[in-house]
């Protein structure tokens, strides 16, 4: 287990050297220029070569390159240029963040998407079947600002039920304020997972159910909830694994717009901001955190399979 | 004769949802069982066998299925008006089922144990160690050697012939009074299609059950069963003790069906098949539904469906006597 751990990781390397290389030159492409952002709007030509020369702008692209993953290569992501504060303080501080919102929303996905889609198979052609897909459809196809606008203007604004911006670290402000500031864009986020991982365990399901062990199931006399639940369900699973992956990584990829409307000071928010203010090395280390996010991501599904697949367990 | 059968099945109709419609796969199916006997189904693939193996314990998909007509009994209750509840106590504990292919038959997640284990806590409520304890005496029973390492497996790790063996074993579990296999060695090797055979006849001695065997192998027949139900095209057409069947068989299928049995000493290029094909569910056949295939059908057999008639000693069949063709097998 540890080994495979330890392989996978280093299969893992060149992807993410790979990514780095690959943030750099998009960096290097889109037009703009950090040093007139630092200058500001008023600075005169010269002004703005100063800064470009004080922050190694002005050497040869390659040159930047190589500089920057020799640094990487030593566990130095740089400084952000905008920002007073090294490239792995500012991310360090806004991880929490989006890993919560990102847990919480998969907390929330899982088992409400996974129960709408042994529903829809068990009831497969009935009007419960049609009307989880229909549910389903609607929540992938409405976008994510519009629902959560409309989400503050009413839970928020309306309501008062929850703050509509603004997160409470948990440590400092508790469990209670801490779930309560995360819970409606969590909520969202999860909205147009839910319904992509009903679809797929749905069909997943609906291949199980088929299958001659399930009729051994019924023969020996077990209840309708276990042969869906155990024998039916622990066959799906291994689907339900491997989207649940796919979902973890939507998710984080999510927070980048709902962290906008709901002002919390996530990856999202961050990544935004870097981006607008061309503040190359953080752009490019939080390309390389959500990289790593997703590398990791997939070793702990592959773990998973071990776990609940017995076949590959012992291939 | 009068005995009391163990399980009967009366004029059961069972149908399916198809695409045009409901349609008919057995029609006015009857038969009976008595303690400790053996009855063989036989017929062509698509006679109608399986159907009727499932209907017994409504293991049809619910959804899609309709029991139009007739009932089972057993032991004083119709097991087709019972509730799904009640049902679910007959199933695995009184009355037992096996399949034909042990490879997709077993859970491919669930370890040997677990799948032993589950109806000897759901039928006779035995704590986990008492069950796992009983399930190696099982697994010993069905003759799988080093049954406590054996038992910790997946599917997967098994042979074909063990993973029926398990299958069995899982359907003997809690020592019930009647075993429904369908076909359960068409899909194994020849030497192990015998082991099982033999097997299953020693554990019915040992726990006095009686057996269905479903099969398209005559010769399993003549071995295995004491009486046997000869099905074509959802009907069954002829019920005889087995010497009765071999030596007097009264349809022209069932003769057909002999005629088509390997025989060691014959000629392997002289073995007959019935010429055509059994008819589609959806397709009408006024008359005998085998007249179409039927060399000595008269036009009477063309118009009239024949019913189901005593013709010797508990043998019935749906064409009468014939005078010049009796004994002609
Ligand atoms: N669930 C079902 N829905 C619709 N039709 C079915 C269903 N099960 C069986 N049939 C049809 O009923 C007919 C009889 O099938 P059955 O499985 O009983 O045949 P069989 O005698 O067991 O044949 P085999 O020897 O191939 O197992 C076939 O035409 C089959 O297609
Ligand atoms: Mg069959």
């Amino acid at each position: 287990m540890l080994r495979i751990v330890v392989i996978r990781l280093i299969q893992a390397i060149p992807v993410l050297l790979l990514i780095a290389v690959m943030a750099f030159i998009l960096m290097h492409l889109i037009p703009g220029d950090p040093a007139v952002v630092i200058a500001g709007a008023d600075a005169g030509p010269a002004a703005v070569e100063r800064i470009r020369h004080e922050l190694g702008l002005d050497r040869p692209i390659l040159e930047q390159l190589l500089n920057w993953l020799v640094n990487l290569g030593t566990g130095d992501f740089g400084r952000s240029l905008v920002l007073n504060q090294t490239v792995l303080s500012a991310v360090g501080e806004r991880l929490p963040v989006t890993m919560s919102l990102a847990m919480l929303s998969l907390a929330i996905t899982l088992p409400i998407g996974v129960f709408l889609g042994i529903l829809a198979a068990y009831f497969r052609g009935s009007w419960i079947d049609a009307a989880v897909m229909t549910l389903a459809l609607v929540g992938v196809s409405v976008p994510a600002f519009w629902i959560g606008i409309l989400s503050v203007i009413l839970f928020s604004v309306t309501l008062g039920w929850f703050p509509s911006a603004g997160y409470a670290p948990l440590l400092a402000d508790g469990p209670g304020a801490w779930l309560s500031s995360l819970i409606q864009p969590a909520f969202i986020l999860s909205l147009f997972q839910i319904g992509f991982l009903a679809r797929m365990t749905r069909s997943g399901m609906l291949d199980v159910l088929d299958q001659d062990f399930i009729r051994t199931a019924r023969a020996k006399g077990v209840s309708e909830w276990r042969t869906v639940g155990r024998h039916a369900f622990r066959n799906a699973l291994v689907g339900v694994v491997t989207v649940a992956g796919i979902i973890l990584s939507l998710l984080i990829g999510g927070s980048v717009v709902i962290e906008q409307v709901f002002a919390l000071p996530g990856i999202g928010r961050l990544v935004v901001q870097a981006i607008l203010a061309r503040d190359y090395p953080l752009i490019q280390g939080t390309m390389l955190l959500f990289g790593f996010a997703f590398v990791v991501i997939n070793i702990c599904v592959d773990l998973i399979y071990l776990w609940v697949d017995p076949r590959v367990r012992y291939d | 004769m009068t005995r009391v059968p163990l399980l009967s099945v009366e004029n059961l109709t069972v149908q399916f949802r198809g695409d045009r419609g409901w349609v008919t796969a057995i029609e006015d199916v009857s038969f009976e069982i008595g303690a400790g006997e053996n009855l063989g189904i036989v017929g062509e693939s698509g006679s109608g066998k399986s159907v009727s193996a499932l209907s017994i314990l409504r293991l049809h998909g619910r959804a899609n299925t309709r029991y139009a007509s007739g009932a089972i009994r057993f032991g004083g209750r119709d097991l087709l008006s019972m509730s799904e509840r009640e049902l679910r106590k007959v199933r695995g504990g009184d009355i037992a089922m096996i399949f034909q292919d042990p490879m997709s038959s077993l859970n491919p997640v669930l370890t040997v144990a677990e799948q032993i284990i589950e109806p000897l806590q759901l039928h006779q409520g035995l704590s986990a160690a008492a069950a796992r304890r009983r399930a190696i005496e099982l697994l010993e029973m069905v003759r799988i050697a080093d049954a406590g390492r054996r038992i910790d497996e997946y599917p997967h790790r098994l042979s074909g012939g063990m993973r029926q063996r398990v299958m069995i074993a899982i359907a003997i579990a809690c020592q019930p009074k009647l075993l429904i296999a369908d076909e359960p060695t068409t899909a194994l090797d020849v030497t192990i299609q015998g082991q099982i055979l033999e097997l299953l006849r020693d554990l019915q001695r040992e726990i006095g059950m009686s057996v269905v065997l479903i099969t398209h192998d005559l010769g399993v027949i003549a071995e295995f069963a004491q009486r046997v139900l000869v099905m074509y095209a959802g009907r069954v057409i002829e019920q005889a003790p087995v010497a009765a069947l071999f030596d007097r068989p009264m349809h022209p299928y069932t003769d057909g069906l002999i005629d088509a049995v390997p025989k060691l000493e014959g000629d392997l290029h002289r073995l007959t098949t019935i010429p055509g094909n059994i008819p589609d569910l959806a397709t009408v056949i006024p008359g005998c539904r085998f007249n179409p295939r039927c060399r000595e059908a008269k036009d009477a057999c063309r118009r009239d469906p024949p019913a189901l008639l005593p013709v010797g000693p508990d043998h019935l069949s749906r064409c009468p006597p014939r005078a010049a063709a009796g004994g002609a097998v």
